[in-house]
């Protein structure tokens, strides 16, 4: 329980940070995205302040590589897979400005266009699972 | 482009890694929100009720962004039908390739996976070249 709670919070946290980043704005992403108009780096200074956090976080603790299980931890080497699954994250990511993180926030939006991404989204975990799992 | 915005990506910044770190810390998971939301889905297993309650978590922080803060711009231009076939790719390129821009590009590069790095620099340039060709060949 007390575990569940603590991860509640943490999302709560995380939310926090995407949207005090302004991540949660679609067309601030589509700016960093479009390099050749007028650039906006802010992604960047998003992505690599979380990344330093975090390395700086796993290395006070003496979190090593291995001691780390995820939906990706067990894999190694670059596949097929990976390469594919990327590009075709990409694409989806570029029309639209949102990634799985914030296409959850947009829950409480009231926009139509927030729910019909996530429920996509959601439609395109369900054709991965019928395909790729069991 | 203002100084603010770079000082609240910054922040914002902080505040995700600082979450992902504890999160690595209390339950030894990583913070890749395309594992944990597809998670969600039945069957459910021993790893379910976290991902519920982290899920939670982050829907509710909008809410209460709203009431203690103030205003969240969301400016989302594409058509609808645009956003079902974003939503389905993003769906399921961040399953097949193993995560999103949070499980590979803040967790995964923050422990120099191989993986994760070629895969951020993949779905960087797809989308970068995704918005090009929307935005200024089309």
């Amino acid at each position: 329980m007390i575990k569940n709670l603590v991860a509640g919070l943490l999302g709560l946290l995380f939310g926090f940070g995407l949207i005090i980043a302004n991540m949660t704005n679609p067309s601030k992403v589509l700016a960093f995205l479009d390099v050749s108009g007028e650039w906006d780096p802010s992604l960047a200074i998003v992505m690599a302040s979380a990344l330093l956090t975090l390395a700086a976080i796993q290395r006070l603790m003496d979190l090593s590589p291995e001691t780390q299980t995820s939906c990706d931890g067990v894999k190694q080497g670059i596949d097929r897979k990976l390469l594919i699954g990327s590009t075709i994250f990409g694409i989806g990511w570029g029309l639209s400005g949102i990634c799985p993180g914030p296409a959850l926030l947009g829950i409480s939006s009231g926009l139509p266009a927030s729910y019909v991404f996530l429920g996509a989204m959601f439609v395109g975990f369900v054709i991965f699972n019928r395909f790729h799992q069991r | 482009m203002t100084d603010i915005t770079i000082l609240s990506a910054a922040l914002g910044g902080v505040i995700i890694g600082l979450a992902a770190g504890l999160l690595l810390l209390t339950h030894k998971r990583v913070a890749g929100v395309s594992g944990i939301a597809s998670g969600l889905l039945l069957p459910w297993n021993a790893e379910s009720s976290w991902r519920l309650w982290f899920v939670l978590g982050l829907i509710a922080s909008a809410p209460l962004y709203r009431i203690t803060v103030g205003e969240i711009v969301i400016k989302l231009d594409a058509p609808l039908a645009v956003l079902v076939v974003a939503g389905i790719l993003v769906g399921y390129g961040s399953r097949l390739g193993g995560g999103c821009t949070s499980g590979h590009g803040v967790c995964g590069i923050a422990r120099l996976s191989m993986r994760s790095i070629v895969a951020t620099l993949m779905f960087m340039l797809t989308a970068g070249l995704t918005v090009y060709i929307q935005r200024h060949v089309l």
